[in-house]
């Protein structure tokens, strides 16, 4: 099991490096822009001389690769805040993103995970029929068609919440406030009810399975009752593939909903990605991709691991 | 149990043939065999909801295709920019009270009768001054077709109350009223030419510039006016405000010569007397049908730059459906290729190719479009390059599925047989084994096609991907064109996400029967 983790872990890492290395060639082909302003021009230049942004790519990359691993220093944004370190920019842009997925997250497990366990014990009945195409129309709805419906009907209809999140100056200076929170709800709703209903799906699916296993028969057959013999094997078992998923949305939170953030003006990762773009920031962009990248094969190993930690049944990384 | 030593000795002579002049062989089938895709036919007939689903597709599809043909008023690239933003309005079912043009709102008394006084003034093209409020609501033009409730408030304790009619139904169309354009001499003449043709007027007198016009630039205050709300003048030259009622004539401020006849044109200046443009004031309403021949009709309203957004919507589906289409396609030929090779060969071929796919699967999807973006879409236009990154990455879930089902099937006795009998490796990948998965990937590249509409109109949303121009659009940057001011103009938002919701919806349940028609084992498992 070690051994296995530890390769996947070196695995990893190599993907890393060679994906990294890829769009930093990528993105420091790519023509700079500068600012029209004549004296931030001539700022700027000089900076990016001293920076070595005008050497051969190779060399630069090897600047690059130096300042990360000595000074933690993953370039500079010009734009967005000007002589940022890139580091910087990105987390102070994490907490936004985190607390709002988060709070979905603490929303659609559980709700998600209990309408699953309901539609399976009530298989093909009107509840179950009624829940699976309900879910079947949420999974299918893209999620920014939510935060419009979400708008229109709580912000525009009713006037119960905000169209957009606050700012921080709007709501008292922090993000934990209730004021904030409040404002919150609504990008909260609409990345919801997509999670929800993948939960739900995911989960009917899998105990629907376990529950017509012959196990299921053999706990009956001692005497347990259908509650118990569900909660105790079926479930316990449905489990397996459920928290290894949940586990991987539970890392995706850092990632964020671009179009969510967007439409709901969170000053959060994705909303820091289309502005590097938009801006030309491409030290940002390079942060972010590192950034993306890292976090997408984190949640890939994390996953796979937990299978083994979950069920010791399945041993990993061995021979098919 | 018998025994056998019973009838030891029964003489041959004792023994008949049975069916002694009846031939046994092979009954020839009754029916026809049932092949694999004849069984998955069966059942995904039986699947009611995946039907549906295919019929619905269908008819969006056909809808796009067929859009341009039916709405011949105009094409595509027509724009109008004083219709954009208008809701629907099809003039065959407005007699069923739908598609009727209208929005409900609020009004002040000054903005109802700056609305109401454009049917006035429609009806008096004259300048004859003769006609009343109520005839003017009973005009063609008018665009105030139903007055709400008065009622009047005070915000602040004291002040003067403010009279406010709520819920007033306005054709959105008519509201564009009068507009002040500049001419030709010719195309004057044309106008004056089409009026008396169709007994139709376009023309209107001109407005005086005085203090009893508010706004010199809106051609819609034809009548005088103390801060846009009606005025007379009694003869002392005082101005007495007019209120609302049927029989008021609303006193004009048209421009008139020595005779008192209204002026129609005036010369704006530039070249000679008879080179030189001229002002006219026009009815935009019977402006758009000199200009068009057609009264405005929109199955479902005008976009914000003033395109048809039937049309638009359906050039958006025929973009996101030919992309979606090519990807999967394009994802199925490479991933089965690449697939095969892997499942086949496996050993170091497989870990090797594995780890390529791996690593490029690894790539943040919106990384590789941005980058792909930023680099090409100069070179070769905004659609390839996004198609270029959709197939850079997107052949790999294929690749996989393939590789599975050549694991699968490459150590049955049948693919042994057919080596055995000296078939090459070609032969048996192509022949032998990959009929078998067919089904699987087939399935698994519909389901491609729901994720690409769904990416395609987040990138383009986003403005990651810039897809709108006077010729291509797509669903996304219908819905970002809706962005921000679409809680005024809701039909502007409504329809690009009714159909982006309705195909996303049709091809998982369309997939999903699929999917449980190719594999048995699935059935009942999963909706």
């Amino acid at each position: 099991m070690t051994k296995y983790v530890l390769k996947r872990i070196v695995l990893m890492f190599f993907t890393f490096f060679v994906i990294v290395t890829m769009c930093f060639f990528l993105i420091r082909m790519l023509p700079r822009e500068l600012p029209t302003d004549k004296n931030l021009q001539r700022v700027i230049l000089a900076r990016w001389e001293a920076l070595g942004y005008f050497k051969p790519l190779i060399v630069q990359y090897g600047i690059y690769l130096r300042n990360v691993v000595t000074q933690w220093d993953f370039g500079t944004s010009w734009y967005i805040q000007f002589r940022e370190p890139a580091w910087n920019v990105l987390t102070s842009r994490l907490l936004p993103t985190v607390l709002v997925n988060l709070y979905s997250f603490i929303l659609s497990v559980p709700v998600g995970i209990l309408l699953g366990i309901y539609a399976a014990i009530k298989k093909n009945k009107w509840q179950d029929q009624f829940i699976s195409t309900t879910v079947m129309v949420f999974v299918s709805v893209p999620s920014y068609v939510y935060a419009f419906l979400v708008q229109y009907f709580l912000y525009f209809k009713l006037g119960w919440l905000p169209l957009t999140v606050y700012s921080l100056a709007d709501a008292g200076g922090s993000w934990w406030t209730g004021k904030m929170f409040h404002s919150m709800i609504a990008p909260i709703l609409a990345l919801s009810f997509g999670q929800i209903a993948g939960l739900c799906r995911f989960t009917r699916a899998e105990l629907t399975e376990t529950l017509t296993s012959d196990y299921m028969l053999l706990a009956r057959t001692k005497g347990l009752t259908r509650a118990q013999a569900t909660a105790r094997h079926a479930l316990k078992n449905a489990m397996v593939p459920i928290l290894p998923m949940i586990i991987g949305t539970f890392i995706g939170i850092l990632g964020g909903s671009m179009i969510i953030e967007q439409i709901f003006a969170i000053p959060g990762v994705g909303q820091l990605y289309i502005k590097s773009i938009n801006l030309f920031d491409y030290d940002i962009f390079m942060m972010d991709t590192v950034f993306y990248t890292f976090i997408g094969l984190l949640a890939g190993i994390v996953i796979d691991i937990s299978y083994g930690f979950i069920d010791p049944r399945i041993r990993m990384g061995s021979k098919k | 149990m018998m025994n056998n030593n019973e009838y030891p000795n029964i003489p041959a002579e004792k023994f008949v043939m049975v069916n002694k002049d009846h031939r046994i062989s092979d009954q020839k089938f009754e029916d026809k065999p049932i092949g694999y895709f004849k069984d998955a036919w069966i059942r995904f007939r039986k699947n009611k909801g995946s039907i549906v689903a295919a019929c619905i597709i269908l008819a969006i599809v056909l809808f796009s295709l067929l859009a341009p043909l039916m709405i011949r008023d105009h094409s595509a690239t027509f724009m109008d920019t004083y219709y954009a933003k208008k809701p629907s309005r099809v003039l065959a079912l407005q007699k069923f009270g739908i598609a009727k043009g209208t929005t409900s709102r609020n009004f002040s008394e000054a903005g109802l009768f700056r609305d109401v006084a454009m049917g006035i003034g429609a009806e008096d093209h004259d300048g004859t001054g003769q006609v009343t409020v109520a005839e003017g609501m009973a005009s063609y033009y008018q665009p105030i077709k139903y007055i709400g409730t008065r009622s009047e408030y005070t915000e602040i304790k004291g002040a003067k109350p403010k009279v406010v009619y709520s819920s007033c139904s306005v054709e959105n169309y008519l509201e564009v009223g009068f507009l002040y354009r500049s001419v030709e001499q010719a195309e004057f003449r044309r106008i004056l030419e089409w009026q008396e043709k169709t007994g139709l007027q376009a023309l209107y007198p001109l407005v005086e510039t005085n203090e009893w016009n508010l706004d010199p630039q809106d051609a819609n205050y034809w009548f005088k006016s103390k801060k846009g709300t009606p005025v007379a003048i009694n003869e002392k030259g005082k101005a007495e405000t007019l209120s609302f009622a049927d029989d008021v004539v609303l006193e004009d401020n048209y421009k008139r010569d020595a005779d008192g006849k209204p002026i129609y044109y005036e010369y704006t200046g530039g070249g000679t007397h008879d080179t030189a443009q001229y002002k006219i004031r026009v009815l935009y309403y019977n402006y758009y049908r000199y200009l068009n021949g057609e009264e405005p009709r929109y199955l479902f309203g005008t976009d914000s730059q003033g395109y048809d957004l039937a049309l638009r919507l359906a050039g958006g589906i025929r973009l996101s459906m030919l992309l979606a289409v090519a990807i999967s396609a394009i994802n199925l030929v490479l991933g089965a290729i690449y697939g095969a090779i892997e499942g086949y060969y496996g050993g170091a071929v497989d870990m090797i190719l594995e780890r390529i796919s791996d690593i490029l699967n690894d790539v943040p999807f919106i990384v590789v479009v941005t980058l792909f973006q930023i680099h090409l879409a100069n070179k070769v236009g905004a659609v390839p390059s996004l198609l270029f990154a959709f197939v850079v990455t997107g052949w790999i879930g294929t690749a996989a599925r393939t590789r599975t089902q050549f694991y699968r099937f490459k150590g049955q006795e049948y693919v042994l047989a057919a080596r055995t009998l000296g078939a090459r490796d070609r032969r048996i990948i192509w022949k032998h084994i990959f009929p078998n998965s067919l089904g699987t990937i087939i399935t698994s590249s519909v389901l491609v096609i729901p994720g690409v509409i769904s990416s395609e109109s987040m990138l383009s949303y986003l403005g990651i991907v810039k897809l709108g121009d006077a010729n291509t659009t797509s669903l996304g940057t219908l819905l970002s064109d809706a962005a921000g001011i679409w809680t005024n103009y809701p039909h502007l938002l409504l329809y690009p996400a009714i159909v982006l919701s309705l195909l996303m919806i049709c091809f998982n349940l369309f997939g999903n029967g699929l999917r449980d028609a190719f594999n048995p084992s699935l059935r009942g498992v999963e909706e």
